[in-house]
């Protein structure tokens, strides 16, 4: 069959052609074969079960899930789509429609999860009249993330079903059989996408897509209820989530997301699932004895039919978990009430709670634990020996010029709290400023605690514009409630830059069209801030002053330090007609080499020669000139055409 | 049988996600059984991007082992060298354009820049074949990758790819004016002497 469609990233760079083709893609009536992405994959399905309300907060790895639903002209869109202030209310908007009788659907990365906790734990005690899918984007190995927490802890604690797909194939058709049984048992059901999941690409077939007018009358009655979780009620609604995990667990053991694979080998069976699964199968792929595989799709509840059988025709089972061992411990407390003897296998040694199982890894363990079956290893070499390469703030980065000057106004012992963000970045040498990090919008509560029993050291928090409202808010409150003595940063880019350019409630337009922006300076000055600084960042003399001020300043104090994102102008710009290129440069006769651009700005755009000279990076300078005022000898020149 | 492994690596906002979207979709082009990913997130904002493609079978995972790339293709010398020294296989092929992006220890005067003979060392080392590519007339930055891609087929580095299955990819990609400029430097390329 005829392909003719491209990676969303690219559209932008054919003026939106390529928009059009992914768009009409992931709309064809009749079946097609293409090669996508496990989020793109994602997306056709969605269309294909008549999914009519998905919302989302940006974090990686998912948010090439809304690119591809971008690429659908919002008036062709067959569901609705938005970006929520944050995990938590977009779950709660997906739950709202649900119980309204629309088919739903929730997507956010790991860490999402534990934002949205407080009513994800909730929805298995509900109808969930049209279902609903929770779509989680996992990071074993922390790609992107900051831990690696594992998911399917939630699963449990929430008594709720959780599937896990290998690939984009199985990303399209696990989804549909999510939402199929979500709508019917009207419970919950987690789609746990993994980072090299959501991100591997591979030819998908698609089937057609089903003529169905969607229902759009509002349903919602309490006789589908009670939809009151109160100590009267919690037992029965509790009963009754019980009651449907258990009949999932009968239907799983008869799905065919869950499969045996029998190679004929009555010794030793393996049990896998996800990407571990293709990491194994390419570890087996000249292994002339391969041991029988059971490759779980339903992940939670397991299915008892299967695996008893499973352990009972081999002597010897190893249970391939990546994170942690939930799996493993279910099977052997199976296996114990049953009385069987198979030898049962999980966990090794605290390696094996480590980290993503990449084909080398699950190599490693299978050496570790069948060393005749898997006889060499690769040797293990030094550690390249080339410079590391950390993430650094673009060129031009309005955060860049906030850090050089705000340290200006910063004493040794000072305390600084960074946030989720670009900014983050801060941390890195040569600034070092932002010297804590949790997790979203906690900065300014940590900072709260650190200005306690301190006279001395001045504690300055930072706060993303996109983060502000994500989790912000409760933190600022917090500090004005209580009077705590800090200053907060607000480093205001105009979008949420980390994450790939989503628009917030600050910038005025959502997913769907412009609206009116929410003003951060209004918000703080209604909750009754009154200092409040603001500057542009490349005002770097200024900035520092604005600072050193608002530390004066007894209480909450607030600098907006605002530049927009840099990345994303320079692309709008570079699209305009008669786009000319500028970049700075280094007058050689004047520069004394005191390396202040270099060593202490820190533009990646300065190359430090052999000799000593610094030079331009024609490659990365976009000509901003935020560099020209940070030379104490005046050797660089303002941009001029390239 | 096994498949071919390609490893690509660079900077983020040099191109590797284009390049890696074009071979993948040539080789699907040319009949082969494809699977790719690229690394995202942080990557973007100055770090290291690598994209991993294995055409042909058995290939289950997308991701390629620690010194199992048939192809190490670069964008930048010390992702070069890096690659080099992580992913290359013995007997393999190293295919680099020469240009430099000074990391960050570098940059602070902490560390020394790779050079181009410690390159050349390590691939005579593993008895790879090595390429090294620069166009000094190259005036957008931004099109280094074609120029790399180009050199792919001038040298027959992917087996089974032939001028149309690149040109094919190209046009599923980018459209336009920019299509046009990048084939037209792609067919400069592959065809020069």
């Amino acid at each position: 069959m005829h392909r003719r469609v491209m990676k969303n990233d690219h559209a932008s760079w054919t003026g939106g052609a390529g928009m059009k083709l992914m768009g009409e893609m992931l709309l064809r009536g009749e079946p097609f074969d293409e090669i996508v992405m496990g989020n793109t994959a994602l997306v056709r399905a969605m269309v294909e079960a008549g999914t009519q309300v998905v919302t989302s907060y940006p974090g990686s790895p998912t948010p090439e899930i809304a690119a591809a639903i971008q690429t659908i002209a919002a008036e062709r869109r067959p569901f609705y789509f938005e970006f929520s202030t944050n995990e938590k209310v977009a779950t709660e908007v997906a739950y709202g429609a649900s119980v309204n009788g629309h088919l739903a659907t929730v997507f956010f990365k790991s860490v999402g999860l534990n934002v949205a906790a407080d009513t994800f734990v909730q929805l298995s005690l509900m109808e969930l009249v049209g279902g609903m899918v929770v779509v989680l984007g996992d990071d074993p190995g922390a790609n992107s993330s900051q831990n690696e927490q594992d998911n399917r802890h939630y699963a449990h604690l929430a008594y709720t079903p959780l599937f896990e797909p290998s690939s984009p194939v199985e990303v399209y058709h696990f989804y549909k059989e999510a939402a199929q049984l979500s709508r019917q048992e009207r419970m919950p059901v987690i789609l746990r996408l993994t980072t090299h999941v959501c991100h591997a690409k591979e030819s998908v077939h698609f089937e057609a897509r089903p003529l169905v007018e969607a229902k759009r009358d509002p349903l919602f009655s309490t006789d589908h209820g009670p939809y009151i979780p109160l100590p009267a009620s919690v037992a029965e609604l509790k009963e009754r989530a019980l009651d449907k995990l258990e009949k999932v667990r009968s239907f799983a053991a008869s799905s065919e997301l869950n499969r045996l694979f029998d190679h004929q080998n009555e010794t030793l069976g393996i049990i896998a699932w996800g990407l571990p699964y293709l990491s194994l199968m390419d570890t087996l792929a000249h292994v002339p004895s391969k041991p029988d595989i059971l490759k779980l799709g339903i992940v939670h509840p397991l299915e008892n039919r299967r695996i008893v059988d499973f352990l009972k025709s081999h002597k010897e089972v190893l249970v391939l978990e990546e994170l942690d061992d939930l799996v493993e411990k279910e099977i052997k407390a199976k296996a114990y009430d049953l009385g069987l003897n198979t030898k049962i296998i999980g966990k090794v040694d605290r390696h094996d709670w480590l980290g993503e199982y990449t084909p080398d890894k699950v190599k490693t363990i299978l050496h570790k634990i069948w060393p005749d079956m898997i006889p060499d290893l690769q040797p293990i070499l030094a550690p390249s020996e080339v410079p590391e390469r950390p993430p650094q703030m673009c060129p031009g980065c309005g955060h860049r010029s906030a850090f050089h000057a705000i340290k200006q106004a910063l004493a040794d012992t000072d305390i600084t709290v960074a946030d989720i963000g670009c900014h983050t970045l801060g941390y890195l040498p040569p600034y070092e400023v932002g010297e804590l990090l949790m997790c979203m919008g906690a900065s300014t509560g940590i900072g709260s605690g650190l200005s306690l029993f301190n006279q001395t050291r001045s504690v300055l928090v930072f706060m993303g514009d996109s983060t502000f409202f994500h989790a912000g808010l409760p933190g600022v409150v917090n500090a004005l409630h209580n009077r705590h003595n800090i200053t907060m940063i607000v480093m205001e880019n105009g979008t949420t830059a980390m994450t790939g350019h989503q628009d917030h409630a600050g910038t005025g337009r959502n997913f769907n069209r412009a609206t009116e922006k929410i003003p951060i300076r209004k918000v703080l000055e209604g909750l009754g801030v009154e200092a409040i600084f603001e500057v542009d960042t490349y005002q770097q003399k200024r900035l520092t002053e604005l600072v050193k001020a608002a530390m004066e300043v007894k209480g909450f104090s607030v600098v907006i330090a605002r530049h927009p994102c840099m990345l994303k102008f320079t692309r709008e710009q570079r699209r305009k007609p008669g786009f000319e290129p500028h970049q700075v440069h280094i007058d050689q006769a004047v520069c004394n080499q005191v390396h202040t651009c270099v060593a202490q700005f820190g533009c990646p755009t300065f190359t430090r020669c052999g000799d000593g000279r610094v030079e331009i990076n024609p490659d990365l300078c976009i000509g901003d000139g935020s560099c020209v005022q940070t030379c104490p000898t005046s050797a660089i020149g303002m941009p001029i055409k390239k | 049988m096994r498949a071919f492994n390609v490893y690509m690596a660079g900077v983020g906002g040099q191109g590797i996600g284009l390049l890696s979207e074009v071979l993948l979709r040539a080789a699907d082009h040319a009949g082969q059984s494809v699977k790719s990913v690229d690394t995202h997130g942080l990557a973007q904002r100055g770090g290291i991007v690598v994209s991993q493609l294995r055409i042909g079978q058995p290939a289950y995972s997308p991701l390629i082992g620690a010194h199992d790339a048939d192809l190490v293709i670069a964008l930048e010398r010390h992702e070069a060298m890096r690659a080099a020294e992580t992913a290359l296989k013995e007997s393999g092929t190293l295919i680099y354009y020469d240009t430099v992006w000074q990391p960050l220890p570098v940059r602070l005067g902490e560390a020394e820049e790779i050079g181009v003979q410690s390159i050349e060392k390590r691939c005579k080392a593993l008895q790879a074949r090595l390429f090294r590519i620069f166009r000094p007339d190259l005036k957008d930055p931004r099109m280094q990758n074609m120029v790399v891609l180009a050199n792919l087929q001038k040298h027959r580095l992917i087996r089974g790819l032939d001028v149309a299955h690149y040109h094919q990819a190209m046009g599923d990609l980018m459209a336009g004016t920019v299509l046009e400029k990048n084939l037209a430097l792609f067919d400069e390329e592959q065809l020069s002497v």
